[in-house]
């Protein structure tokens, strides 16, 4: 299955990359391949097979509701790259 | 054509925080207003290897919410993760649960002006909320606070089954009373903890067609949803009567102009890649599981408000205002126990025992007297004991200091006078003291019988017999 540039170029938008003319051909090419891999499957009958979402966990393990000790704030922060008091700092979010 | 020719079609999606005391996937705490950033680890923060272990009594919330709302439990329902980014979402996807939501295919009964109506549920589905964002900071900052990141979250989803603003209003204080009344949330709109976006669509009267639908936000009262969803029912004609289209995105009620206005969106926003989350097993619910949540069921808001019409025989007004809280109802049915008139009882709950509460800020779990107590003090209302005007004073008392009624009605001499003899020397004295005003009387200005109660009244200090003072008062004006 081939994809088009414009779809490479929106899952790179999605996905907050910004890539050069180059890589854009050149993932365009190994998304391809990579999908037409993918894409054997198709040919494969599994009608009789339950869909499945996870390969190793089956059974959930939950935890009781209690609490736990958090972090101090001055940890959480400790890779803000910006921060005012104990909140994280970013550029303005809305203008 | 004109609006009335439009027809609404109107759906809920609502937020509701859940009630625990940890967050959804770690151990940090739910409470509200604690410093920034003060309720955080590793797993809420989205630090690279950690693993999210669910809160079983999220699970537990969810299946009882379904029941409540009529709807099927999914045995195993599966986690996905929502793929964004914004500053408040850590990890860069929101883990939530997307085409096997643990609930599906509910109902919501509300009143309308032409009777009772089904709201179909589309799904509920859990999901861990984001962080708050505040954006007024200063200095082109916005400060980012990660406490609510991973507090667990239902979302309610309801058909387009909605067709105006009150039906819309009426589905919503009917979701939060059965929500606050699972003791799965509190219903504080205000604060956050419940909240609602609302799809508005329009189209021409009698087509079968949706039209294309906005979805609202920023609707944190009953009153916003209300003047949200007809201001934008009115934009919508607008648009299509101008001969344009009506374009699907995302509005915001905007409370001091009084607007929906829209937010600018790219056009990939809503490209949100869902895919099963690796991290989480599926969940399983087992039936046994099921039925023993369904039979722990309280009575629900909507059942409640029907028995106490009529088991105590109650107007729909006052069984709406005693239902509307699970713990008020509880108070009135122990009361009921003790003092059997419940009219009369409701009308003391709604009106003093209620704005006690109010004016003095006290919880009903905090009153200081028992249901006995109140049915004693009425009871000596009815007897004549103190006067209706009097008890009022007592029950202040008994709210203040919880003492009983008796003792009230004897420390600060509220008792009433009863006693005939007393009256008439009382009566007696007033009359002789006003024979001006007898004279009055007599002429034909019968309007001069209340002052003459009134001196009776205050000579007694008000705790006189009203019925006897009246009746004594008429056999001595020789009536």
């Amino acid at each position: 299955m081939a994809l088009t540039l414009e779809q490479v170029r929106h899952v790179a938008t999605l996905a907050r990359l910004s890539l050069t003319p180059e890589e854009e051909q050149r993932f365009t090419t190994q998304l391809s391949a990579v999908l037409d891999a993918v894409e054997q499957l198709q040919s494969l009958d599994v009608e009789a097979v339950e869909p499945t979402s996870h390969a190793t966990l089956t059974s959930s393990r939950l935890r009781e509701d209690v609490t736990r000790p958090s972090l101090p704030p001055e940890k959480s922060l400790a890779n803000a790259p910006a921060k005012s008091d104990t909140s994280f700092a970013v550029p303005k979010i809305i203008e | 054509m004109p609006v009335s020719d439009f027809q609404p079609v109107i759906g809920l999606e609502v937020h509701a925080q859940l009630l625990t005391q940890s967050k959804i996937f770690c151990g940090c705490s739910t409470a509200f207003g604690a410093e920034p950033n003060r309720n955080t680890c590793p797993v809420c923060l989205g630090m690279p290897g950690v693993l999210p272990v669910l809160n079983q009594r999220v699970a537990e919330f969810a299946v009882r919410t379904g029941l409540a709302l009529e709807c099927t439990i999914r045995p195993t329902s599966v986690w996905s993760r929502k793929n964004y980014f914004y500053p408040d979402l850590p990890k860069g996807y929101q883990i939530t649960q997307f085409d096997q939501p643990i609930c599906e295919h509910g109902r919501l009964v509300i009143d309308t002006p032409q009777g009772e109506k089904a709201i179909r549920i589309l799904r509920i589905h859990m999901e861990e909320d984001a962080g708050k964002s505040v954006h007024d900071a200063g200095g082109g900052q916005s400060l980012v606070d990660l406490n609510r990141a991973g507090v667990p979250l239902l979302e309610i989803v309801s058909q387009p089954d909605l067709r105006d603003a009150d039906e819309a209003v009426e589905y919503l204080k009917a979701m939060r009373d059965v929500l606050v009344y699972l003791g799965v949330n509190d219903g504080n709109l205000e604060e956050g903890s419940f909240r609602c976006d609302a799809n508005v669509s329009v189209m021409p009267k009698g087509s079968t067609t949706f039209g294309q639908r906005c979805e609202l936000k920023n609707l944190n009262s009953f009153r916003f949803l209300k003047q949200a969803i007809e201001y934008e029912i009115a934009r919508q004609v607008d648009v299509i009567e101008s001969g344009g289209k009506v374009v699907q995105e995302t509005r915001l009620w905007d409370v001091n102009k009084g607007v929906t206005r829209s937010m600018r969106s790219k056009e990939e926003a809503h490209d949100y890649r869902y895919f099963p989350e690796p991290d989480l097993p599926p969940l399983h619910v087992s039936a046994e599981a099921i039925d023993a949540a369904a039979k722990a069921l309280p009575e629900l808001p909507r059942a409640k408000l029907q028995r106490f019409t009529s088991q105590y025989g109650l107007p729909a007004y006052d069984a709406r205002i005693l239902t509307a809280e699970r713990p008020l109802a509880d108070y009135f049915e122990a009361c009921a126990g003790h003092y059997k008139d419940y009219k009369k009882l409701s009308n003391w709950f709604l009106g003093e025992l209620m704005r006690l509460l109010k004016e003095e800020g006290t919880p009903l779990s905090a009153l200081r007297f028992t249901p006995a107590q109140l049915g004693e003090l009425l009871g000596a209302v009815d007897q004549g004991m103190v006067s209706a005007n009097a008890g009022k004073d007592v029950l202040g008392e008994m709210f203040r200091t919880g003492k009983a009624p008796a003792d009230i009605i004897a420390e600060k001499g509220l008792a009433q006078v009863s006693d005939t003899g007393a009256i008439e020397a009382v009566v007696d004295d007033i009359l002789a003291k006003n024979a001006g005003e007898i004279e009055k009387y007599r002429a034909g200005k019968k309007q001069v019988f209340g002052f003459f109660v009134g001196q009776v009244m205050r000579a007694m200090k008000g705790k006189g017999n009203p019925a006897l003072v009246n009746e004594l008062l008429k056999k001595k004006l020789g009536d």
